[in-house]
């Protein structure tokens, strides 16, 4: 019997005139990995976002854990958003702290816990991303695999419930894909809850439990990967999937 | 010429003594306007429309009118008109503090602006509230790229410490021109406080370089800094 | 009453004398000073070794020590030697040579962010240096270092004030006379400070209107 953990319910953003997001809904489950795909522009970027409330929603209801997310009250928003980890396509890593202190500074300045306390749980963090030796660079010092492996390190460690990644491996290199996806392979095994924008369906398929193709700030279809990719209904999911398949099919 | 060299070497411990005091009036600006400066910039970034509107307002004034005006306005005016009894050394610090925070709140919101939009949002989705990712991820950022800057605003607060003359504060040129007047050795006295200026300014610079060089996050370097 | 009638007999015409010395004061020291730049800064990125190395010891010297000092030096101090200035043109002197010294500061950067194509270009076509500096170089140069010089300028307005210490009656002495025999500092620095507000307010529209009208499109460069 699946728990949801995470339900959106109509989230619409527009700006100016133009409508980003037009009404989505989703139902998150315990463990769930869901990839979110389309056209760059659907809005997957904004509806992690808004997710998060980095960008504020011009309507719909979020619920964590069956409690409804009161964004207004600035107590209740800074709560959710420890129980909800992001990730960024471009890391935003915290540039005059090293690998340690991006890791512990949420800890000790959000979650006030002691700093021995903080910096023992940053270093397992950052041991199970695999950084543990780099653990005193910065980020200016780090590859773009190894810094996002880190950012994944400082989400991990305020525990949260949820983890949204938005184009996680689109800023790196191809060689670099490999060890954040391994990272996140490893999450899932762990029965990590997430929601993952990306391009690479090779790596989507292969771990995904739906995938949801987006365009135009709706969800257009979603199913298994094995429906989404090889027996799609909706002709524009069948387009963008063998597009997609040419140029990033390959990767794992 | 001998003359004008024992007249220094006797005026020399007076003169250097005066240094003293510039460099008090030069520090205590310095940190008024960087405890006023650091909150503006905040605020000019962050701040709601009609806050930014009367910081910018503040900045104006401050920056377009002479140091000189300033002093007289605080020192006999002011002061009188509000029956406060300040020494004109207090008065030189407080005006120079608040005409450098004018100053120095536009070197951090250059900083401040300059910096990735993306360290905010990564503290906010941390659970960060504002103000704590303002004082934990964007300020330490901010003022180590405001260094250049501030080692700019000390040479010309240093400078303009000069002008407190005006008002008898018993700084490096006060000393000198009492003197000058005295020997009759004008131009040797005025090069020799020049002369002095001169070693501040550089050994005031030299230390923020280092201070810089420091604080300097390794294999980082902004761009359009 | 009475007040009205002493602003319009003393302060109104003795604050408008003030005025009009300082303008005497800021526009030639603000044009010579503008030129003594340009050709400071030109010396100090094409000069010969020796031409450079004596203009960056001139900068050193000039953006090292406070303007107070100068004038004290240009006013006071030359008598010593035998060379007697006027209050005025020790004010200008002092006021051009100090702005000099930094307006070359904004040439030089700008001389140095030019590529090194358009050098190139020009040397391809067959101008001689100085050609290539006046007509290529500095026209693309002084764009760049507008904004830098524009707030060179108007710092000049508001130490222009500095000449009442060398006895040079300007706006802020003449203040300071009215001041002092009438007691009002508060009121009368206010106005003064007002009158420089305006006088720097207006400059910097005259200079952002002088940069929007020279900006070429596409040649990107940044206001301070």
């Amino acid at each position: 019997m699946p728990t949801p953990i995470l339900r959106i319910e109509n989230v619409s953003k527009r700006y100016g005139k133009k409508d980003v997001l037009k009404g989505v809904s989703l139902t998150v489950n315990k463990g769930d990995l869901k990839i979110l795909i389309g056209p760059s522009g659907a809005g997957k970027s904004t509806l992690l976002q808004c997710i998060n409330f980095l960008v504020k929603p011009d309507e719909g209801r979020i619920w964590l854990d069956g409690q409804e997310v009161h964004y207004a009250h600035k107590r209740d928003l800074y709560a959710y958003r420890q129980k909800v980890g992001m990730i960024f396509q471009d890391f935003n890593l915290f540039d005059h702290l090293n690998a340690l202190e991006n890791v512990r500074i949420g800890m000790v300045k959000v979650r006030g816990m002691g700093n021995p306390e903080a910096k023992e749980r940053a270093v397992m963090e950052l041991e199970r991303v695999g950084l543990r030796e780099h653990m005193y660079k910065y980020p200016a010092q780090l590859s773009g695999g190894q810094k996002q492996r880190v950012s994944i390190a400082r989400a991990l460690a305020m525990d949260p419930k949820v983890m949204l990644l938005d184009e996680p491996t689109s800023a790196l290199d191809p060689e670099l894909i490999g060890e954040v996806h391994s990272v996140i392979r490893d999450l899932g095994n762990n029965g990590m809850t997430m929601i993952m924008a990306t391009h690479q369906i090779g790596f989507a398929s292969s771990l995904a439990n739906e995938i949801i193709f987006m365009e135009d700030g709706r969800i257009l279809e979603r199913g298994t990967p094995e429906m989404i990719f090889c027996h799609a209904e909706n002709a524009r999911t069948r387009e963008f999937c063998s597009k997609i398949t040419e140029l990033y099919g390959e990767t794992r | 010429m001998p003359e004008s060299v024992i007249a220094i070497g006797d005026a020399l411990p007076y003169l250097l003594e005066g240094s003293l005091v510039t460099l008090i009036v030069v520090v205590g600006a310095m940190v008024l306007g960087l405890v006023l400066g650091v909150p503006l910039a905040a605020a000019q970034v962050y701040g709601p429309p009609v806050l930014r509107r009367l910081i910018g307002l503040y900045v104006w004034f401050f920056r377009g009118i002479p140091l000189l005006v300033f002093l007289f306005l605080f020192y006999f005016g002011l002061c009188t008109a509000l029956d406060v009894n300040l020494s004109a050394f207090t008065v030189a610090i407080i005006v120079l503090g608040l005409i450098s925070s004018a100053y120095q709140s536009q070197i951090f919101r250059g900083a401040i602006l300059s910096l990735p939009e993306g360290q905010f949002k990564a503290a906010r989705a941390l659970g960060m509230s504002d103000l704590k990712a303002i004082c934990f991820i964007v300020l330490p950022q901010a003022l180590r790229l405001s260094i250049p800057g501030w080692s700019n605003e000390y040479s010309i607060i240093l400078k303009d410490s000069a002008v407190t003359y005006a008002l008898g504060v018993a700084e490096i040129m006060a000393r000198a021109h009492f003197v000058a007047t005295r020997t009759y050795q004008q131009l040797p006295l005025y090069l020799a406080a020049g002369v002095i200026f001169l070693i501040l300014t550089y050994a005031g610079t030299k230390g923020l370089r280092l201070l810089e060089e420091k604080v300097r996050i390794p294999g980082y370097s902004p761009q359009g800094f | 009453m009475e007040e009205w009638l002493y602003i319009q007999t003393e302060v109104y015409p003795a604050l408008m004398k003030g005025f009009w010395v300082s303008l005497q004061l800021i526009l030639p020291s603000s044009i010579l000073g503008l030129f003594i730049g340009i050709m400071i800064g030109v010396l100090r990125v094409y000069g010969s070794r020796p031409a450079m190395a004596a203009a960056n010891t001139y900068v050193a010297l000039f953006r090292g020590v406070p303007l107070v000092v100068q004038l004290f030096i240009w006013y006071f101090g030359l008598p010593y030697i035998k060379i007697y200035l006027s209050p005025f043109i020790a004010a200008v002197l002092g006021f051009s040579l100090c702005s000099g010294a930094y307006h070359s500061e904004y040439v030089r950067g700008a001389l140095l962010s030019i590529r090194r194509g358009q050098m190139l270009a020009a040397q391809s076509l067959g101008f001689t240096k100085v050609q290539m500096i006046f007509s290529i170089i500095l026209p693309q140069a002084i764009r760049r270092a507008l904004p830098g010089c524009g707030n060179e300028i108007i710092y000049l307005i508001k130490y222009s004030s500095l000449a009442y210490m060398i006895t040079c009656i300007e706006l802020t002495g003449q203040g300071k006379i009215l001041a002092s025999n009438s007691f009002k500092y508060t009121e009368i620095f206010l106005i003064i400070g007002a009158c420089y507000l305006a006088m720097t307010s207006v400059a910097s529209l005259v200079l952002n209107r002088v940069e929007d009208r020279l900006r070429l499109p596409g040649f990107e460069h940044h206001r301070i």
